[in-house]
């Protein structure tokens, strides 16, 4: 496929907008041509990933745009950094990398990004609209995006991101387009007990199940009742951009492009079929644990940011109880929804009972917790398959309410009673 | 007949193979400031990329793999070349910046499942701007 650019394309290619938009249309057309797309497409908006620090290559790139004046063309939110800006004194890091960290961060304000960090910006009072083309990037939003919203993104990462936002364009290619959109893979639950069904914690599980399941394919998961909600359709999702390489996934009766399976094979049948038993559930589980030291240390929630929901379901499990002495409790969010947490009074009664809110950034990545000896424990797929590597911590994967009840008795406790067979 | 490659990041390289049996997410799987592979899940998990002619399936996970594989070319801690079974947009592009930003080139191709399989950990292959794969 040879890549077509229009006049505009072109002219900004020869320079004729500056050296930044130059920039970024020499990456963005490069990208065009390995994803094999024809033209570029007009996108409404951009999610940044570029903004998290990960060494100076990242600051370089940035500068070299910054420097050269570039702006953003379409309204633009960014993800988290290493930062949290609002808890300052929470940073346990190297001051020069955040100083850099910081840095960064600001080259993308004067780009004229809008500092929203946060990995959800799904969850923004302003989101993208069924079938609008936008450029993401952060693997979790992007298959929210996808999956969830009905709004069209490719699987951007760093640098792409930035670049389809200074000239508001991106290749025709990928998730773009209808037919990428199929659902090539059916994934079918069986013998799962309608108790797990109802629970918050299948739904990273099935995530994480679905992501080595599938690979790169687009899943359809079937036999779930409709309705599933946001929260946990998001916990599906990013767990299996975590472990696999999925952008977009569909579920029955609960995903916009999916009101029946046929519409989400679109009429086709599916390359795969594949049946998810009770059994497989507790291996996908267990996959996502590495000890079974019980002595708990450190409790990390939201991952990805934790929905105003999501929070309420937090205080009212924790009650009048606090987290036990020697235990760091943290919970992750955007500084829209913790905005919203104060408003409801919810901040000092999560301090009261020993919970730290994190924003801005997220703690599998960023040196915020103060122990890492002993296990830590989560409710987030993610989290659980990438702070081993990042932190070198070890981890007990469990649901929200494992996560509560562990934290107040200093042990981890898990309800296995849920996971039986139907 | 074998896959005929598609040169994803045209360039030269030279080095012995490191083998990859899984996808590897640069992001959470690669130190770029040593080029280790720190994915505890991953089966090459401690080997390190820096220098090798990197032979994977292709890649996986987080969108920051660009940044992770563009950081490991400035610190120098890169594999040469990355010859991979399948496409992967995120690996060519952190290549692509590195090519904009330093100068530096690592030639990124996709040489098909049969001739990912082929090649061998240690042996020591040449990578043409052609995408042809060379036995030294």
């Amino acid at each position: 496929m040879t890549l077509r650019l229009d006049e505009r394309d072109e002219a900004r290619l020869a320079g004729d907008e500056g050296p930044a938009v130059r920039t970024a249309i020499r990456v963005v057309t490069r990208l065009a041509t390995v994803m094999g797309a024809d033209r570029l497409l007009d996108v409404t908006g951009a999610h940044i990933d570029s903004c998290l620090y990960h060494g100076q290559a990242v600051l370089d790139f940035a500068d070299h745009l910054a420097d050269a004046g570039a702006r953003v063309a379409v309204p633009t939110t960014l993800n988290v950094s290493s930062l949290d800006l609002l808890h300052p004194e929470l940073d346990r890091g190297d001051p020069v990398e955040s100083r850099q960290s910081r840095r960064l961060m600001e080259r993308f304000e004067e780009m004229g990004c809008r500092p929203t960090w946060t990995c959800a910006p799904y969850q923004l009072e302003t989101r993208p609209s069924f079938g609008e083309q936008v450029a993401w990037a952060e693997s979790n939003a992007i298959v929210f995006a996808n999956s969830v919203l009905g709004a069209r993104t490719h699987r951007y990462g760093d640098f792409a991101d930035i670049c389809c936002a200074i000239i508001g364009r991106a290749p025709a290619a990928g998730l773009h387009l209808d037919e990428n959109r199929r659902a090539t893979v059916v994934v079918r639950l069986q013998g799962v007990s309608s108790e797990l069904i109802g629970r918050d914690v299948l739904y990273p599980v099935l995530g994480g199940l679905i992501g080595r399941l599938v690979g790169r394919g687009v899943p359809v998961v079937d036999g779930l009742p409709p309705g599933v909600s946001e929260d946990r359709l998001k916990a599906l999702g990013a767990a299996s951009a975590a472990t696999g390489t999925v952008g977009m996934f569909h579920m029955v009766g609960s995903t916009p492009e999916a009101s029946t399976l046929v519409d989400a094979l679109h009429g086709r049948e599916p390359d795969e079929e594949v049946a998810v038993t009770a059994a497989d559930l507790r291996a996908a589980r267990d996959r996502l644990s590495t000890t079974t030291d019980d002595r708990l240390r450190t409790v990390s929630l939201g991952t990805p940011h934790y929905s105003i929901t999501e929070i309420g379901r937090l205080v009212e499990l924790l009650g009048d109880g606090r987290v036990a002495d020697g235990v760091a409790f943290y919970v992750s969010t955007g500084r829209d929804i913790y905005h919203e947490v104060e408003l409801r009074g919810w901040a000092d009664r999560l301090a009261d009972a020993g919970v730290t809110v994190v924003t801005d950034t997220c703690t599998y990545f960023t040196p915020i917790i103060e122990d890492l000896g002993g296990t830590a424990m989560t409710d987030s797929a993610k989290w659980a398959y990438y702070a081993p590597g990042n932190l070198g911590v070890e981890v007990v994967f469990g649901s929200v309410e494992d996560c509560v009840a562990s934290a107040m008795t200093g042990r981890v406790v898990r309800d296995e009673s849920i996971w039986a067979d139907a | 007949m074998p896959d005929q490659p598609r040169v994803l990041v045209a360039g030269t390289a030279a080095g012995e193979v490191l083998h990859l049996d899984e996808p590897l997410s640069f992001w959470g799987g690669l130190d770029a400031t040593d080029g280790r592979i720190i994915d505890r899940r991953h089966p090459q998990v401690d080997r390190v990329v820096a220098g090798r002619v990197l032979a994977m399936p292709h890649g996986r996970g987080s969108s920051s793999a660009s940044s992770v594989l563009c950081e490991a070319v400035r610190a120098g801690t890169a594999p040469v070349a990355i010859l991979m079974a399948e496409p992967d947009e995120l690996v060519a592009l952190g290549a692509i910046v590195a090519e904009e930003i330093y100068g530096v080139v690592v030639p990124v191709v996709v040489v098909g499942h049969e001739a990912y399989q082929g090649l061998v950990d240690g042996e020591r292959v040449t990578v043409g701007p052609d995408g042809t794969v060379g036995r030294a």
